[in-house]
């Protein structure tokens, strides 16, 4: 075989290709999303189960997460003498950044993967074929409805999560140096500012559509009997995760250029 | 046979071809089904039935040749009317595959959903469907409390639902025990005779092949290599024919 150098690595290719298809796949999803019948009880459905199953792990996690931040950066405030400034130092790191970041990686890992392991088995077990073959769209009704889900969804549970993490940091509080709740959360909505919780905010859904959309595509296009099923869930949340990363960059990166010109 | 010949028939498939790379598994296959029969298409695992069988509903796009379902080329016809083609077609699927997440009565209502008039009469069509495989009783089950030949059962109630002109077997008897398969090929009988539909058998099982074919087909290398009744080819001294019915 003959290399020159415009010859490129066959993993580097699948890498583009693989972009290229999930771009494709995105596409299908805005051109579906608006063309009728639209599927609201399915989507109901979905938005529900992903709401209410994932409730209790984002529950768990803001209020460690919470808790934990408050006890670690306590003793170097300390230190410094500016106690005082952690119920505004924690809620702002925690609704700019931390809570959005975790609580989506924990929804990766809870929805994303789950959602491609659901329809990846479906793909192999012929259950989405049997639905096309019964006149109905699946692409429409296993697809759009679960990017829209998650997309709904995830900004909600990850209002939720910060709102249970300040609640943990409340609580050291409350528990270290006698600070109240009416006390601390008067510190928290004083340092609080539109300019950290609408970008914070915007980011979500980005977060969510792309749980959604990486954990359907690769549960809708798998391949390999039930292999491919666990590839599939575990290529999901490798690439959300990744994806979250980035989104975030990008989001803090634009937030970053707003707020300077402002 | 005669009398079949001189109607027109429901399916027509003529110099189908379908490649995977350089693998050609259809290589100009001709199938005509007329109305109220019941047409076995046998060959060997690969042989390209399956292929032939999803070209027909359109799962899969063949490289060349033309399919004409009750007059209708469906290599040339738009989603919408595919989709319309696609509620006169019964699908049985080898590994039944029945909706995990919904329940027996989900998954018969589900075809249903995109016609309003029939989904109005859901409940009298499901109970009919589940009535005539026997299974009503299991009506709120989940399809993980249904054993293999339960869920074949209620896979051909949903794939009879809409009372399809063609119903469509793919390989219906594999995984199943010789009881089981027996009792699944007499129910494809009756529902031949209770609903008057044409049947198209994918199998490689001779046993069904022999109690429910009208005329078979012998699928080897793409194309159909003899087409007859069972009697006739189970006396064949051709040594591919023999082969099958060993």
């Amino acid at each position: 075989m003959r290399l020159s150098i415009f010859t490129v690595p066959s993993k580097i290719e699948a890498f583009f290709i693989e972009i290229g298809e999930l771009s494709l796949f995105a596409a299908r999803f805005f051109k579906e999303t608006f063309s009728r019948p639209f599927e609201f009880k399915e989507l109901l459905r979905q938005c529900y189960n992903m709401g209410n199953r994932s409730l209790l792990l984002v529950s768990v996690t803001g209020f460690i997460l919470g808790l934990v931040f408050t006890l670690q950066s306590r003793p170097t405030l300390l230190d410094l003498g500016v106690e005082s400034w952690i119920p505004s130092m924690v809620s702002i790191s925690i609704v700019r950044e931390i809570g959005p970041v975790i609580i989506a990686l924990i929804c990766v890992g809870r929805i994303s993967s789950g959602i491609g392991a659901e329809l990846g088995s479906m793909r192999v077990t012929e259950q989405i074929d049997a639905m096309e073959v019964s006149g109905t769209n699946p692409f429409k009704y296993l697809v759009v409805t679960r990017i829209l889900a998650t997309t709904l969804m995830v900004p909600l549970l990850i209002i939720f999560g910060d709102a249970i993490a300040l609640l943990g940091s409340a609580i050291v509080e409350y528990l270290k140096s006698d600070m109240s709740f009416l006390l601390y959360f008067n510190k928290v909505f004083n340092a609080l500012e539109f300019s950290d919780i609408f970008p914070a905010i915007i980011k979500t859904f980005f977060f969510g559509f792309a749980i959604g959309l990486v954990g359907t595509f690769k549960g809708y296009y798998c391949k390999n009997g039930t292999v491919g099923v666990g590839e599939a869930s575990n290529t999901a949340v490798v690439y959300t995760s990744m994806l979250v990363f980035i989104i975030d960059f990008i989001a803090v990166f634009v937030t970053d250029i707003f707020s300077s010109i402002s | 046979m005669e009398d079949l010949k001189n109607r027109e028939p429901i399916l027509k498939i003529r110099d189908l071809r379908k490649s995977f790379g350089t693998h050609h598994v259809l290589n100009g296959f001709n199938l005509d089904l007329f109305e109220g029969e019941s047409l076995v298409v046998m060959g060997k695992s690969g042989s390209g039935k399956t292929v032939m069988i999803k070209c027909i509903v359109r799962l899969m796009q063949p490289d060349s040749g033309s399919i004409e379902l009750m007059g209708k080329d469906i290599t040339r016809i738009d989603h919408e009317e595919m989709d319309i083609l696609r509620t006169k077609i019964g699908f049985l699927f080898q590994g039944s595959a029945l909706y995990d997440s919904m329940t027996v009565r989900e998954n018969l209502e589900f075809p249903l959903r995109i016609h309003k008039e029939k989904y109005d009469q859901k409940d009298k069509l499901v109970k009919e469907a589940l009535e005539s495989v026997g299974l009503l009783g299991a009506i709120d089950l989940m399809p993980n409390e249904l054993s293999g030949g339960m869920k074949r059962r209620i896979a051909l109630a949903r794939a009879i639902i809409l009372h399809p002109k063609i119903i469509i077997y793919d390989e219906p008897t594999t995984g199943l025990d010789p009881i089981t398969a027996k009792e699944i090929v007499e129910l494809m009988k009756e529902i031949q005779i209770k609903y008057g539909s044409s049947s198209l058998i994918i199998t490689h099982d001779v046993d069904c092949a022999r109690v429910i074919s009208n005329r078979m087909i012998l699928l080897i290398e793409g194309v159909n290599y003899v087409e007859g009744t069972f009697k006739e080819l189970v006396s064949s001294e051709d040594k591919k024919i023999k082969a099958f019915f060993k």
